[in-house]
């Protein structure tokens, strides 16, 4: 990685013309990008350009001879809209939740699965498990297999219980009706948390060892060498685990469009712009919600991005 | 936690006069036996999807739940041959998932090439480049792909699905071979440069053995994604070209006794994503991290 390093760095401030040779030496070294970039180009940016025009026309697809340029009025409907302001409250809501819940139990799960104990590896696998079912498949499972008030499991159970110590009348709470927000983000923080415990687990097993165990020597309890060692060699790793899991749970459309179809105060920005295009298919009205979408995901991104550059710079440091 | 609970107070000592801690063994059984009920917590969905699979419509809508009600295949032979046939959906999900791994293959494996050991100037930029598409979200593409696909009439074609699958998982792939090619030792690179070798003979000779297990690594995890994803397929496809999480939907409204038909459903389908996780569990965590963890 150092030679890449001075390579990027020596280049010369002022540079004379390059000769014929030298840039024909420059597209060798650039073509084996050429075909990715452009293909990402062609496919990631022109159809965002084509929002961008859609966002000033007037388009509704019911509404076929009425198509016309609409300035700004998208975009005052947009602002204007309660849903939209809903929505995006909701996504807030949504991502910090799932993000932040999953990666406290993935810590804790990880510092459990970092010691050596009969059945570990057995242990780290049933963990896995949440992660690989079908998101869909997932969501179906936890609105009609475990939330469903008359045959849910955990009505069921509830049930079981009750049925233990001789009641009859046991509580059967509406899971979804009750709390439906709440139940998307424990759907969602049982799907994420082997995640953030995979990427915890990996960080904490990379920790120098001989380090905490000279701490111990010198009398410092657990609490402090987790929260002077262990934590801060472990801040990359829930850094890493944060991003990550946020660019995914912000766009999560499966989980709300499976166990609440958006009702109940549950609609997140992909699923109202979905429905914007989808159903009401008012094209001008959706692409003037992508595109401030996109604005904010700049904004945002551009902090995260921050971050995954300086653990770049480390690892390129390294 | 295995370290918070160490105690201060040593109560004896070993051969090499350091303190060794009694009470760390009980704790140790505790914490072991925690570890087990997480672990069996987080995986009985799971469990508990399957067996309902395997349960008669009846037992499976039981409260308190039937857990050791008979095992039959009803619920499976509902599920494939009941309605409409999930094999062209499942075949779908099949063919865009693999055309769309193996394309993102052949483009990001030179890309990584020009951007880790012959890197192009300003390689990093390009590098954020790649990562910024995967931040914008999806959602804000979707209308133009659309109406492109509706005025080409790609609509409910499965290589619309492929093209786009490739540009969602390619930024990843991007950037987990490039991870991987920077380790490459730069002696084996000019040893084949001194020998003559081509670039491609380069390519295929000396560095595609030293990142075969990269390679499985990006595979798997641009598999997993394709297979799962819904929003494009939900919006780009109808009866031809639909994919298994597509065909899935049809089980969010509740129909009378469904449910182990919903489960062997959603069994089956994760089943694909299940085995290739499982058989690869270390090679998910260097990909999910972008191959930032090793």
């Amino acid at each position: 990685m150092t030679s890449v390093a001075e390579q990027t760095t020596a280049q010369p401030e002022t540079r004379p013309q390059p000769s014929a040779r030298e840039r024909s030496l420059r597209w060798a070294r650039r073509a084996p990008l050429m075909p990715a970039l452009i293909f990402m180009i062609v496919v990631t940016q022109l159809p965002f350009l084509a929002t961008l025009v859609i966002s000033f026309m007037d388009w509704n697809a019911y509404y076929p001879e009425e198509v016309g340029f609409a300035g700004v009025d998208n975009f005052k409907r947009v602002f204007t809209d309660v849903n939209m302001r809903d929505a995006v409250l909701t996504t807030i809501w949504l991502t910090a939740g799932v993000v932040l819940i999953s990666l406290i139990l993935g810590l804790g799960i990880a510092l459990l699965l970092d010691r050596k104990f009969r059945g570990r590896g057995v242990v780290r696998t049933l963990m896995i498990a949440p992660f690989l079912v079908v998101p869909v498949a997932a969501a179906l499972l936890w609105k009609h297999a475990l939330y469903n008030p008359e045959y849910g499991l955990f009505n069921g159970a509830i049930t079981w219980v009750w049925g233990l110590f001789g009641s009859d009348n046991p509580p059967q709470p509406d899971w979804i009706s009750n709390m439906p927000l709440w139940a998307v983000i424990f759907a969602l923080v049982w799907q994420w948390t082997p995640f953030m415990m995979l990427i915890l687990l990996a960080g904490l097993q990379g920790r120098p060892l001989d380090v905490v165990e000279a701490a111990r020597i010198d009398g410092a309890n657990g609490w402090q060498i987790f929260r002077s060692m262990t934590l801060p060699h472990l801040r990359q790793y829930l850094e890493l685990g944060a991003l990550l899991g946020s660019i995914y749970i912000v766009q999560n459309f499966d989980a709300v469009f499976t166990i609440t179809s958006g009702g109940l105060g549950t609609a997140n920005l992909p699923y109202t712009i979905y429905q914007i295009f989808y159903q009401a298919h008012d094209y001008g009205r959706a692409s003037a919600a992508a595109v401030i979408v996109v604005l904010g995901t700049i904004i945002i991104a551009t902090f995260a991005l921050r971050t995954v550059s300086s653990l770049f710079k480390q690892e390129a440091g390294r | 936690m295995s370290i918070t609970d160490t105690a201060p107070v040593p109560a004896t000592r070993d051969e090499r006069g350091r303190p060794v801690r009694k009470r760390k063994e009980g704790a140790n059984v505790w914490l072991s036996l925690l570890a087990w009920v997480v672990g069996i917590l987080f995986v009985l969905p799971v469990l508990w999807m399957v067996l309902t699979s395997f349960h008669s419509e009846e037992d499976a809508a039981t409260n308190p739940p039937a857990v050791f009600a008979p095992l039959t295949l009803d619920g499976y032979r509902e599920f494939f041959s009941g309605g409409a046939s999930p094999w062209p959906p499942l075949l779908n999900s099949l063919t865009a998932s693999v055309v769309s791994t193996i394309l993102v293959l052949l483009l990001c494996f030179p890309a990584a090439y020009a951007l880790s050991i012959k890197p192009v100037r300003k390689w990093t930029d390009v590098l954020f480049f790649f990562l910024s598409t995967k931040m914008l979200p999806v959602v804000a593409g979707l209308l133009p792909l659309y109406l492109f696909a509706q005025q080409t009439g790609l609509l409910d074609n499965i290589w619309l699905l492929i093209v786009f699958y490739t540009s969602m998982n390619l930024p990843i792939a991007v950037w987990m071979m490039r991870s991987f090619l920077s380790e490459v030792p730069v002696e084996m690179l000019e040893a084949a440069s001194v020998d003559g070798a081509t670039l491609s003979r380069t390519l295929r000779s000396v560095i595609a053995p030293v990142v075969m297990p990269g390679i499985a690594a990006t595979a798997l995890i641009c598999f997993i994604f394709s297979w799962n994803e819904l929003l494009f397929a939900r919006v780009l496809t109808a009866t031809v070209a639909e994919t298994a999480p597509v065909f899935l939907t049809g089980f969010v409204t509740s129909q009378g006794l469904f449910l182990a038909q919903l489960c062997a459903a959603a069994f089956v389908v994760s089943l694909p994503v299940l085995v290739a996780g499982f058989a690869a569990q270390d090679k998910l965590v260097q990909g999910l991290s972008l191959g930032s963890v090793k």
